[in-house]
């Protein structure tokens, strides 16, 4: 499903250059229809989304639904200095923190395991199919093993360990399964060339593979962060004592009952934000460095 | 599969490769299945202790159960419902996007504008649906200020229908991107040759668009089945309580520390989905889908 973030230029290419429709002239009677249905599908995906964006900007009076009451940051104070929210801050920190890790083993990984399956080896198809297993376990019941192994063993779970490794259950086979897209596109030709030319294996990864698959391991990285970020069902048995951000808003959920719920909606959606808009943006800039490049 | 013809060397090559994969899989994968079909034949004093053994008494236990019964049905009347209509979106999106944008750059922005909510909370996501549906949202009040309903409907929010509205929103993405996968790699000549030799829009749509969006339906179908099957959250939030699903009632034995019927359920559960899912694997051959 990755496949089209590292891919979009060249598979739409061909796609859109002649429609079903004749290319030129009036669309069929489906072509409204359609983009109703699309018109429809992107107001319900993000209208609701900006609802509780709009509401968490109310005043102390405010409640849980429309008509807003005031206009006022109240809520996102309330958020980081009441104690009756809980560790909002604490928990922001953390899972930051375990989010970067996160990316940072997931793009090795995920790279290197890209690596390993463009030939064919003996068990290539177990290692295959036991990441796609850990793709479709339920989380909630891979986290339960992991935090009873955890106690059999006499480990203490915690966020930096055992839901550090929950979480890479779940991000490392996005990361390969983008891996195998960007991998389909790379030329073998390239590396040929720069074995010819005198490099070792590592040089070629160093300075032909890396630099060639640049994008691809930023959509892995994009994937990486964002799902640790927002990763709840295998962390919420392996965290430990210390919450993260997504089992923090969980315990809200249950208990808080006031606007300052949206306002952390609004804070944890700007942080998504930024980290989509910075990642899709390198990839953009890569691509545009490389066309230029490429012409100059 | 077909047995590997590579020599021993490139063998060791493609298992040192993978290695740090395994090593994350086999503690954090592997190591948790078993420790959980291990914990499904123990038994319990109560409070939480385990008693290393071998009875099946959990499993008589779950399977004795009327509420299991309730609890699969209730799980197989979301996971279809979810995947009925994802599928009905996620189709009708990925066929607008690639047969009737015909401007590149444009429908790259509008894949784009469908893909970067996948990248955000779903927890917030799910939230975000109180403000509309709840007895005082913004659905209630437009249809008490129509005239068209009397009393606000409660139906709405913490229900099934909301459950499900909640599925089919955080879920039809993960129909979008593989059926608009496999539907940008239909040659456009094949249709125009349909045309040509004078099909209709609707056989178009049966005898080439579909059998060719097989292995992306395939695809989504197991993303949406695996994630409302091994769901408690959203249940549990949007229907308010009144509804519970196999793992939702995982999560509440988890809760009061009953470990080997939680146990044997979540067995009994990973077994029908990996029966589903391979049902559907024969269909497609996903690692030659996705790398092509």
């Amino acid at each position: 499903m990755s496949a089209v973030l590292a891919d979009m230029p060249e598979r739409v290419a061909p796609a859109t250059t002649k429609a079903i429709a004749p290319s030129k002239g009036g669309r069929p009677w489906t072509f409204y229809v359609l983009a109703t249905l699309f018109g429809l599908y992107v107001i319900a995906l993000y209208g609701p989304m900006f609802c509780i964006y709009v509401l968490s900007f109310q005043d102390i009076r405010g409640g849980l639904v429309f008509p807003m009451k005031g206009h006022s940051l109240h809520w996102f104070v309330d958020l980081f200095t009441q104690v009756r929210t809980g560790d909002v801050k604490g928990s922001f920190d953390r899972s930051i923190k375990l989010a970067v890790i996160v990316t940072v083993i997931t793009v090795v990984v995920s790279f290197l395991a890209g690596l390993g399956f463009r030939k064919r080896f003996r068990g290539d198809t177990f290692v295959f199919y036991m990441m796609i297993g850990s793709l479709v376990a339920p989380g909630l019941v891979l986290g339960l093993g992991t935090g009873l192994l955890f106690q059999a063993l006499g480990l203490n779970a915690s966020w930096y360990t055992s839901a550090l490794g929950a979480q890479l259950s779940w991000t490392l086979p996005f990361g390969v399964l983008v891996m195998f897209a960007v991998m389909s596109r790379f030329d073998h030709v390239w590396e040929e060339a720069a074995y010819d030319l005198g490099a070792s294996r590592w040089q070629s990864i160093r300075l032909v593979m890396i630099p060639v698959l640049a994008p691809g391991l930023v959509a892995v990285a994009l994937f990486g962060f964002t799902l640790s970020y927002d990763e709840f069902a295998r962390s919420l048995q392996t965290a430990g004592s210390l919450n993260t951000l997504p089992l923090e808003i969980w315990s809200m959920t249950l208990n808080v009952t006031s606007p300052s719920l949206y306002a952390l909606g609004t804070v944890t959606t700007i942080v998504s934000f930024i980290v989509i808009g910075a990642s899709l943006g390198s990839i953009v800039l890569i691509q545009k460095r490389r066309g230029s490049s490429a012409k100059g | 599969m077909q047995p590997s013809p590579a020599p021993s060397r490139s063998n060791l090559a493609g298992w040192l490769y993978v290695s740090p994969l395994v090593l994350v899989l086999v503690p954090f994968f592997v190591a948790p299945i078993l420790v959980v079909l291990a914990a499904s034949f123990f038994a319990t004093d109560g409070f939480g202790g385990l008693t290393p053994g071998f009875t099946l008494a959990s499993y008589v236990e779950v399977l004795h159960s009327a509420l299991t019964l309730k609890l699969y049905l209730a799980t197989i009347k979301f996971t279809v419902l979810t995947w009925v209509f994802t599928l009905i979106i996620g189709f009708f999106v990925a066929y607008f996007l690639v047969f009737h944008v015909r401007n590149q750059l444009l429908a790259i922005g509008l894949f784009l504008l469908c893909t970067v909510p996948f990248w955000t909370s779903n927890i917030i996501r799910m939230i975000s649906w109180i403000p509309l549906l709840g007895k005082e949202g913004l659905i209630n009040q437009a249809l008490l200020a129509m005239g068209v309903i009397h009393q606000p409907l409660e139906v709405l929010l913490f229900s099934d229908l909301a459950v499900v509205i909640a599925y089919v929103h955080q879920l039809t993405i993960f129909m979008i991107v593989p059926i608009f996968n496999s539907m940008a790699r239909i040659d456009k000549k094949l249709i125009e040759a349909a045309i040509d030799a004078g099909a209709s829009r609707f056989d178009i749509m049966r005898l080439i668009v579909v059998p060719m969006s097989k292995s992306g339906i395939a695809l989504g179908t197991i993303f949406v089945v695996s994630i409302v099957m091994g769901d408690f959250f959203v249940v549990k939030v949007m229907s308010g309580g009144g509804s519970a699903s196999v793992v939702s009632a995982f999560y509440e034995d988890v809760g009061v520390l009953q470990y080997p019927t939680a146990a044997a359920s979540a067995v009994l559960l990973t077994l029908v989905l990996v029966a589903i899912v391979s049902l559907i694997l024969r269909t497609v051959d996903i690692r030659q889908e996705i790398t092509r």
